[in-house]
């Protein structure tokens, strides 16, 4: 399977992720684009191991610390957006404007 | 000070074989009058006679070390009699080789002579004041500033070099200034202190250069040196002349000397025991003893020098003495007669008469000093010093009156009192200048004889209408009475020093003076011609003043005779305070000073102030302009930018964290971009 296939894939998964986290409000769907966005990253990693890795795996063990991080980031995440949802009653990110000036 | 103890050189220079017991520590004896001034000073006022007790304890301190020292010297005398002294001294200040100032003290027949005069008159004195200071203003300032003038004459007394008795010089000015203006309230008083100041003063300029040109000559201030340089023809005849003449300066200045005698009578303004003290037995002597001290100086300059000393001696006695005949003021008799014996030894120094001079400050130190202490207890009694306020005192006051008796007649030189022996020895001196071929010791002779007639006439003048005769006093507010004790024991002891102290010096074998104080070889030869002359001149004047002013015998108004212009003339004392008055006091104060002070106020204080507004002007712009406009001024308005810049990128921060992720791709996107397409 040709590493081009591969890389069309994952910059449309990786475009999919930019255009969940940019453009939709809920906190939940813009968790899960950055979900997307870090697979993407990761089939990458793969498809380039299969290229220049050799035998050595160091694109598969690169996928799977993102995997871990991404795990621990999303269970922060969602933490966060409990609270939110807790004090204001709202997972839209558009009202919740805590950092403001 | 620690520096200069630390580095101080100690060394004693004896010349005499054995070093003195008492001598060595002759130098804590003016350190003991010092350290009483500074103690009344500190803490007098909280004792309960205000002072008095410490002055009076230090003076008996001081005389029986003065004692010792002087038995001391006289021992040591007495087995060596070309003994020079004690000497010992630590430098005090080192300016390199050949300059060294010299901290010290020296001890010889003269020094001791005087040490023994000033502590007992010194101490004579406090007693008295004790009790006549009583209840008065300032007592405690009063004893502080005795102890004060008492150290003062002994550092003079004791000094080994010129600076430092010039040092003690003016420490006798400073006390005598004080004390004659203690009742400073009245303006005459102190009119009187300024006037004693300023006139010695003038005499002082001439002291220093004196010593300068001692100094410049002889590259040390050591007496000891300096004489015996001059003995030695150490130093050029010149040199010595100028040198005399200068340091004479000095002694007319201090001892009241004409033409700078009139300080001497005002100074009567400062409380009578002061007179006694101060301005009688011991301060106005020291410029006697300055020439006594630097006398080898006098001797080896040519003799113009020793002629100006004889001629201006010979000069104030008859002068001084005729001035004494006029005054109704009994201290001002006084002072005049100081005046006049003063000049007695000044011309007696003049004429060589060094052991006979010193003999006199010996004498004349005793009876002045009871005369003056006596007369404080007749003004103390009758509330005047006037002698028209007097008169029949002499059953009132028996003490008083017998002691001041005394005393006149000691001043009056009648045999066996002690005026007679020193006068005689003075007048013996001046008889062999004159035989000897000396016009001045010839002027010298011819004035001290007429004083001798003149003295004797005021002394009855005074006696007469101060003790007898009818009471010229107000017997309804006035109830003259004897003085108490602590006033009369001092006048009963110096009456009897009045009367024998003279006899130490009794001419023949029997001559201790002599032995104590002498120059060269000299010795005093008794005439018996002369003292028959001198002793017949003076019962001459008593007799001639006891008839006029005692029994009324000539009833001549002298306003109406031949004499009534001589008679103005001494009554205005010769015109010559107007003179210096409208000489020197006027133009000084009223153009130089004014001048001074126009200058002082347009031309200096013009310019310090004009540097004052530059420098206020350069602050002010300093602070201003500079620090407040341009420092401040940057800063701030950094500032301002900055919370202005903030105050409108604020707003980019949203709060809405999808712009914040659409602004990170945008960038990454763009450094990716820039990377795939430019290859940077």
């Amino acid at each position: 399977m040709p590493l081009n296939w591969v890389l069309v894939l994952t910059t449309f998964l990786f475009c999919v992720g930019v255009y969940g986290v940019l453009a939709r409000r809920n906190a939940v769907i813009v968790l899960m684009s950055i979900e997307i966005m870090l697979n993407a990253v990761n089939l990458n990693f793969i498809a380039f191991n299969g290229v220049v890795g050799g035998e050595r795996l160091i694109g598969q063990v690169f996928a799977l610390f993102v995997i871990a991080i991404a795990a621990a980031e999303l269970g922060i995440g969602l933490a966060i957006v409990l609270l939110i949802y807790r004090n204001s009653f709202t997972v839209s990110l558009d009202e919740v404007n805590l950092l403001r000036w | 000070m620690v520096s200069l103890l630390a580095t101080a050189a100690e060394h004693g220079t004896e010349t005499a074989a054995s070093g003195g017991g008492a001598m060595e520590l002759a130098w804590v004896i003016p350190v003991i009058a010092m350290v009483s001034a500074a103690l009344i000073w500190a803490i007098g006022k909280r004792l309960p006679m205000r002072g008095a007790e410490i002055g009076v304890a230090a003076m008996i301190a001081v005389f029986i070390g003065g004692l010792l020292v002087f038995f001391d010297a006289i021992a040591h005398i007495n087995a060596d009699a070309e003994w020079h002294g004690f000497e010992k001294a630590v430098t005090w200040m080192n300016f390199g080789p050949g300059s060294t100032v010299e901290l010290g003290y020296m001890v010889d027949g003269l020094a001791a002579v005087m040490m023994v005069i000033v502590g007992f008159v010194a101490l004579m004195v406090h007693i008295y004041a004790a009790s006549y200071m009583k209840g008065e203003v300032r007592v405690t300032h009063f004893f502080a500033t005795l102890s004060l003038f008492t150290g003062s004459m002994l550092t003079v007394v004791l000094a080994n070099n010129l600076l430092m008795m010039l040092v003690g010089w003016e420490g006798m000015g400073l006390s005598s200034y004080l004390l004659i203006g203690h009742w400073w309230e009245k303006h005459e008083n102190s009119s009187a202190a300024i006037k004693a100041f300023l006139t010695t003063r003038v005499g002082d300029i001439g002291f220093m250069f004196g010593i300068f040109v001692l100094f410049w000559a002889a590259g040390s201030f050591n007496v000891a040196h300096i004489n015996e340089l001059a003995a030695d023809g150490g130093i050029a005849r010149g040199t010595l002349t100028v040198a005399a003449l200068l340091l004479f300066c000095g002694a007319v200045g201090k001892s009241a000397q004409f033409p700078l005698h009139t300080w001497l009578p005002d100074a009567m303004a400062g409380p009578t025991p002061v007179s006694a003290l101060i301005h009688a037995a011991t301060m106005v002597v020291a410029g006697v003893y300055l020439v006594a001290r630097m006398f080898p100086v006098f001797d080896n300059a040519f003799d113009v020098a020793l002629d100006v000393v004889a001629v201006i001696g010979s000069i104030t006695t008859v002068i001084a003495a005729l001035l004494a005949l006029v005054q109704q003021d009994l201290k001002r008799v006084l002072a005049y007669s100081t005046i006049s014996q003063l000049a007695y030894m000044i011309a007696g120094l003049g004429v060589g008469a060094y052991t006979a001079s010193v003999f006199h400050i010996w004498t004349h130190a005793w009876f002045k000093a009871l005369l003056f202490l006596a007369a404080g207890s007749v003004i103390h009694a009758v509330h005047s010093n006037n002698m028209t306020d007097m008169g029949g005192l002499f059953r009132k006051m028996p003490i008083t009156s017998i002691t001041y008796i005394v005393g006149g007649l000691a001043l009056a030189a009648f045999p066996p009192f002690a005026g007679f022996w020193s006068k005689d020895e003075l007048v013996v001196g001046a008889y062999e200048a004159a035989t000897a071929g000396s016009r001045a010791g010839t002027l010298t002779l011819v004035a001290m004889l007429l004083t001798a007639f003149l003295t004797a006439c005021y002394v009855a003048r005074m006696l007469a209408l101060t003790f007898f005769g009818k009471p010229r006093y107000d017997p309804e507010h006035v109830h003259p009475h004897e003085s108490p004790k602590l006033m009369t024991y001092p006048l009963i002891a110096l009456a009897a020093l009045a009367v024998a102290g003279g006899w130490v010096g009794i001419p023949g074998e029997m001559n201790q003076f002599g032995r104590w104080v002498h120059y060269g070889d000299e010795h005093a030869a008794f005439n018996p011609m002369i003292a028959i002359l001198s002793t017949g001149l003076a019962l001459a004047g008593f007799a001639a003043g006891w008839a006029i002013f005692r029994m009324g015998k000539v009833k001549i108004d002298v306003r109406k005779t031949a004499l009534a212009p001589f008679y103005r003339l001494l009554l205005n004392r010769y015109y010559l305070d107007d003179i210096y008055f409208k000489g020197i006091v006027r133009p000084v104060r009223d153009r130089l000073s004014a001048a001074a002070y126009w200058i002082n106020q347009k031309v200096l204080d013009g310019a310090v102030n004009a540097a004052g507004m530059v420098a206020v002007a350069s602050g002010r712009f300093a602070y201003r302009d500079v620090d407040q406009g341009l420092i401040d001024g940057l800063v701030n308005n950094l500032a301002r930018l900055t919370g202005r810049t903030g105050d409108k990128l604020k707003f980019w921060q949203t709060g809405n964290m999808q712009r914040y992720a659409a602004a990170m791709f945008l960038g990454v996107a763009t450094l990716v971009g820039a990377f795939v397409f430019f290859r940077i």
